[in-house]
């Protein structure tokens, strides 16, 4: 894990935690639909195949979502692209790092994945790298925070 | 954090400090003996001044203490000495006395308790000031120390509410990054807090700047004593002779004549000194156009279609309800007004050599430092209204106001202005924005219709911007990224390339079919938003490259932490976390 300039992708055990998290908001709305039903509205059948709909499709586009994820680490920042429909490129110089958290949330931990959330001066920056391998994870943290040790700059 | 006073660096020796020190004990014996041959910044604790308790809110305890006793004196003497020699059923009088006179000791002693709590929290509550930290102890039970670095300092504000302004005092607000990350000395004596910021500001600014100033404050203080005015001194230098005591100490009665003086000199000076900073970088804003440009607000937009909305309706239905709901809405309304009126009254704004100074304020009046590279972007806006007048307003992203009660002004770089007036506060603000080329573009981003030097959005982004396709556009210049867009309400937005966080290049579906994208800089929160969401794809990803390797170029050769200290010195500590 050094500067080299690749886009590295997401494991593909991310798509593990992708597939979770699309089941569980599909089943939300699905859910926000029920009472509906119950109380025989006319539109609660079709609010609950609009939310099934939903569902299906975020969980037919979570592989894209995964691959689409993706980070670099250039000479003088890292770069951090995601998104199909709303596509984005952060750069974040490396010296403008403030912190780095690892966070892991249930399935990933199950997973053995982390993520790695960059924190600047700005709020809007919110660049975060999920679907870390704990390894890749902790040996990336560590190395983006000698970057911007030996790149400080004041806010 | 150095004890000593004269250790702060290896330049500056002994000599140095003894020529401050004379300076100090000649400016005419100020203060008791903690005072002697010191200042406020000499690395040693000082307390606060002396009316901080009331002004703090101690006022309100001793009005009532006063209160209570005039009203109730002569129950509280009947009831302590007894002997009731009124008229009446005298048991029934006395019962009650007793019972008034238990209540009215109760009350006594509560508030005797509050007052000297309000004095052992003004014992307690001390700061100093050392070469590299500013720090405040407070608290009786709870105790907190607050430290801060001084080359984090976000910017220096001096408040004089309008009741702490008649007791010559002076709150000081030393801002760092973060939320409610501040350091607050409230109160210091008026001249004091002056000093103070300028102190503070000196060290902050580095080693050389402060070597300069005090072989000037040397010179100045020998000119000063000599009886003769200090014509047009660089540095803010606080002049006034005599000046109040800092903090505790009693004023000696021949003092008292010439305090008073200087209390109405301070109440009725300019909030900046004219010597202290060039007359020619003043904006001065005439209460007229102030009024105007309330009048002339969105607020006011606001305000008739709401008023508009209710007269319609009280048309269709009940009346009695609408005047419910419009006189409060009026009153709140003129409230606003006036509120707003009298916080951007004596406006001013000035260039210093430790940055920009903005004054405003009628009665209770603040005053802003910003040392250089803290201001994090800039925006440059026309309200609808304003636009046959030609005025603009200036607001700024600042780290360490954000967030607070205070942050409308605090924001605000230019309430109401005409074009001429921005390109001066511009150039104070920001220093490379005053060149010739800049300042074409400059001009080009306040009213051009289109190109003037910006890259402006191909045809084809008409359906996002309907209006303003031509003038929505990006420049960049040495220092700075340059965003324009707007058609009706035109905005021109600058951020240093130091002060950029992150840079983030996006694409919707509307842009991927247009073939755009979208641009932003991400900065320390605040009002301005740079972002620009129509750029042509090949040149918007091209200005992306350009501008990730200009801006960590930028942030590397910034030096503005301690911004006036040598280059290659390397002062700022490398890799300290904030």
């Amino acid at each position: 894990m050094t500067v080299t300039g690749e886009w590295h992708g997401v494991s593909p055990k991310y798509l593990g935690v992708e597939v979770v998290s699309s089941i569980i908001g599909g089943l939300v709305l699905a859910a926000v639909t029920v009472p509906f039903i119950l109380n025989g509205s006319w539109f609660g059948w079709p609010a609950l195949a609009v939310a099934v709909v939903i569902g299906l499709t975020t969980l037919a586009l979570a592989p894209r979502r995964v691959r689409s994820i993706g980070y670099r680490l250039r000479d003088d920042d890292l770069e951090f692209k995601r998104g199909i429909m709303f596509h984005r490129v952060v750069s974040v110089p490396y010296g403008r790092m403030q912190l780095i958290d690892v966070n892991r949330g249930p399935v990933a931990r199950a997973l053995g994945l982390a993520e790695l959330k960059f924190v600047t001066a700005a709020a809007a920056t919110g660049v975060t790298i999920p679907g870390l391998v704990d390894a890749e994870a902790t040996a990336l943290r560590d190395e983006l925070v000698a970057l911007a040790e030996s790149r400080r700059v004041g806010l | 954090m150095s004890e000593q006073p004269g250790d702060g660096g290896p330049i500056q020796g002994g000599p140095i400090q003894g020529g401050l020190s004379q300076g100090a004990t000649g400016h005419g014996g100020q203060g008791g003996p903690r005072q002697a041959g010191t200042d406020l910044t000499d690395g040693e604790w000082h307390r606060l001044h002396p009316a901080t308790p009331l002004l703090r809110g101690g006022i309100v305890l001793i009005a009532v203490l006063g209160f209570v006793i005039a009203n109730f004196r002569e129950r509280l003497v009947d009831w302590v000495f007894g002997a009731p020699d009124l008229p009446g059923d005298p048991l029934q009088t006395a019962y009650e006395r007793g019972q008034i006179g238990w209540l009215g000791l109760i009350v006594v002693g509560a508030l005797v308790i509050g007052i000297a709590g309000f004095y052992l929290s003004w014992r307690t509550h001390s700061f100093r000031v050392g070469d590299d930290v500013v720090e405040v102890r407070s608290g009786i039970l709870f105790r907190t120390h607050r430290r801060a670095r001084l080359d984090r300092i976000q910017g220096i504000g001096i408040d004089r509410p309008v009741f702490a302004r008649l007791f010559g005092a002076a709150k000081l607000d030393i801002s760092v990054a973060g939320q409610d990350a501040k350091v607050q000395l409230a109160y210091l004596g008026s001249a004091g807090a002056d000093r103070l910021r300028r102190d503070v500001l000196v060290l902050a600014s580095g080693l050389q700047a402060r070597e300069q100033v005090e072989a000037e404050e040397r010179t100045a203080d020998a000119l000063g004593q000599a009886g003769g005015q200090v014509p047009g001194v660089q540095v803010p230098g606080e002049q006034v002779p005599g000046g109040v005591p800092a903090q505790a100490g009693a004023v000696p009665p021949q003092q008292r004549e010439r305090l008073v003086n200087q209390r109405m000199r301070e109440l009725l000076a300019p909030e900046l000194d004219p010597t202290l900073a060039a007359p020619e970088s003043v904006v001065r804003i005439p209460p007229g156009r102030l009024i105007a440009s309330l009048v002339l607000s969105g607020f006011t937009i606001g305000l008739l279609v709401v008023a508009a909305v209710l007269v319609t309706t009280s048309m269709l239905g009940d009346r009695l309800f609408v005047v419910f709901l419009l006189l409060p809405g009026a009153a709140a309304a003129f409230g606003y007004y006036g509120r707003r009126f009298t916080k951007s009254l004596r406006y001013s704004i000035a260039g210093t050599p430790d940055g920009v100074r903005v004054g405003f304020g009628l009665l209770s009046t603040s005053n802003d430092t910003l040392p250089p590279g803290r201001i994090h972007a800039i925006e440059v806006s026309q309200p609808l209204l304003w636009r046959p007048v030609g005025w603009w307003m200036i607001r700024i992203n600042r780290a360490g106001a954000a967030g607070e009660g205070s942050a409308q002004s605090s924001t605000t770089m230019l309430p109401v202005g005409t074009i001429d007036d921005v390109r001066k506060v511009l150039g104070l603000l920001l220093p490379g924005l005053a060149g010739e080329h800049t300042r074409g573009l400059v001009l080009a981003g306040l009213v051009a219709r289109e190109g003037g030097g910006f890259d402006d959005a191909p045809r084809r982004a008409w359906p996002i911007r309907p209006l303003s396709w031509r003038r929505t556009g990006t420049a960049l210049t040495d220092d700075a990224i340059l965003i324009r867009t707007g058609f009706i309400w035109r905005r021109l937005m600058v951020v240093p390339l130091a002060r950029v966080q992150s840079l983030r290049l996006s694409q919707g579906p509307l842009q991927r079919m247009l073939d755009l994208v979208g641009l932003t800089a991400h900065t320390v929160s605040g009002p301005v938003r740079a972002t620009v969401d129509a750029v042509d794809r090949e040149r918007g990803t091209a200005a992306f490259e350009l501008w990730t390797v200009r801006v960590d170029a930028a942030g590397a050769a910034d030096r503005t932490q301690r911004w006036a200290a040598p280059p290659t010195t390397p002062t700022t500590p490398e890799g300290d976390p904030r």
